[in-house]
């Protein structure tokens, strides 16, 4: 863990696992959320606003403010808070909103 | 007792859209507004500039909505300039998708109605499902075609809602919150209103108070008959911008959400969600544009409409209580321009309003006509 981050474990982990943000690897406390876990891990820049593109940080921790919103293994747009740490996530920041157009699906009526 | 000029009993779309009239006339005017939690239409509805289709069976509704459209322009920018707030005003023209050939003929049947009944400036086309695609990328092959005005548009509803507030604050409104009108009465040449907390004397009093409006108007001897409509709406994750009109049943939002709608139940008060209605919204949503399939939800309302017997708007100036007035309608977004434009002068007695005389209660009392011989 970083010396410079302000959040701190109750105890020491029983377990730990390790992920991956913005390629990066960092070790992590298994059983918590991922938005726990990027805090611990010291990540303070997990998305930039769709609106405002300001950036922003797990905050709330409980579902409501979007400031955790990450992309989890090519899905974009997920609540950090919400989402249980797994070993080998592949998390990158959430920039701006989700591109619909651009996600690799090819489906009935799309554009041509 | 406090006193004021002109109260207007309601602060959701409706009631401040005529306060910000009658402020830009320079009148004296408060605001007695329920508060947050008062079933605010404003804070539910879709955003729809809407003009196609609306006015079926009443032409002269038909022409008041496209008048006010007309209007937003210049209303949008007088906003703006007292709240500093964009509303995000964009008039494209709108789709209403079809997802049968029932729904396909009969939408065509009402549109060629009203052009018929507004002498043919009634402007939209007729898409069949290629001609649509054509026109509207995304859309998805079950659906039969769709119709297209261009005179419908959009507008951030919560934006229109506070720019609203701010430029009636701006213009010396008083607006008065968590005060819901117990009684009403009239008194001398006035009226005096009491919540319980607040008495105030008023010389002319409008009623927007939506729902309200029926027990209001009550207290006043007049019957005003609104009841409620429940509509769910869906919002998803904010998405880059990929549709760039308003659809009826699909509209992406200036900040990247996009709001499925829209349901029509009878539920009394109710304004809670079901499961069973909002998966038919996203059904249809789906179905209206496959890619949203794999789109996140992110929140879900439900609101109510305040529809009147026939669906169309109230304006009745009392001839029992003269300087009461009673407005309902369910298109308070629509109709906010030529509410604040054209209604609130009307309101002011500046000058006379014909537009407004097929809106009154009267037709609601129609009894049979007794026919004279000869």
């Amino acid at each position: 863990m970083p010396a410079d981050s302000v959040f701190r474990a109750l105890g020491p982990a029983e377990k730990t696992v390790q992920i991956e943000f913005e390629g990066a690897l960092i070790s992590v406390p298994a059983g918590i959320s991922l938005a726990a876990a990027l805090l611990l891990g010291g990540v303070t820049h997990t998305r930039d606003s769709a609106v405002s593109g300001r950036p922003g940080a797990p905050f709330c921790m409980m579902g409501v403010c979007f400031e955790c919103l990450v992309e989890v293994d090519g899905q974009a747009n997920c609540q950090a808070c919400l989402l249980p740490v797994r070993a080998g996530m592949r998390v990158l920041r959430q920039r701006g909103a989700r591109d619909l157009l651009d996600s690799g699906h090819d489906e009935e009526g799309a554009d041509v | 007792m406090q006193k004021t000029d002109v109260m207007i009993v309601g602060g959701g779309l409706v009631g401040l859209s005529i306060a910000y009239g009658l402020a830009l006339l320079g009148r004296q005017v408060s605001v007695l507004d329920e508060g947050d939690d008062a079933h605010r239409a404003a804070r539910g509805n879709f955003g729809l500039l809407w003009v196609q289709g609306k006015g079926y069976g009443m032409s002269r509704y038909a022409q008041w909505t496209r008048d006010s459209v007309a209007l937003w322009p210049r209303f949008a920018a007088a906003l703006q300039a007292d709240s500093g707030i964009d509303l995000h005003l964009r008039q494209p023209g709108g789709f209403q998708l079809c997802l049968s050939e029932q729904e396909m003929a009969e939408e065509s049947r009402r549109l060629l109605w009203l052009r018929d009944a507004m002498h043919g400036d009634y402007p939209f086309e007729l898409l069949d499902a290629a001609q649509l695609r054509a026109r509207l990328p995304g859309v998805g092959p079950t659906v039969v075609g769709g119709c297209y005005s261009p005179m419908d548009g959009q507008v951030n509803p919560l934006k229109l809602l506070r720019s609203l507030y701010a430029a009636c604050q701006a213009r010396g409104v008083k607006i008065i919150n968590g005060q819901r009108v117990s009684t009403i009465g009239q008194h001398g040449s006035g009226f005096e209103l009491d919540t319980g907390e607040q008495r105030w004397y008023a010389g002319q009093l409008v009623l927007a108070a939506g729902l309200g409006n029926r027990e209001l108007g009550a207290q006043l001897g007049m019957e005003v008959p609104v009841s409620p409509n429940r509509g769910q709406i869906l919002v998803t994750e904010r998405l880059k911008p990929f549709l760039h009109y308003p659809t009826t049943y699909v509209r992406q939002t200036d900040e990247g959400t996009v709001q499925l709608g829209d349901s029509h139940e009878s539920a009394g008060f109710d304004d809670g969600t079901s499961s069973e209605v909002m998966a038919g919204i996203a059904r249809r949503a789906v179905q209206c544009f496959p890619r949203l399939g794999q789109v996140r939800l992110v929140r879900a309302w439900g609101a109510l409409r305040v529809l009147s017997a026939d669906g169309f708007p109230i304006y009745e100036a009392s001839q029992d209580c003269p300087g009461a007035v009673v407005v309902s309608c369910h298109s308070g977004v629509t109709l906010a321009a030529i509410h604040a434009l054209r209604l609130a002068p009307w309101i002011a007695g500046e000058y006379d309003e014909p537009a407004v005389a097929p809106f009154s209660l009267r037709r609601f009392k129609r009894k049979p006509e007794v026919r004279h011989a000869g």
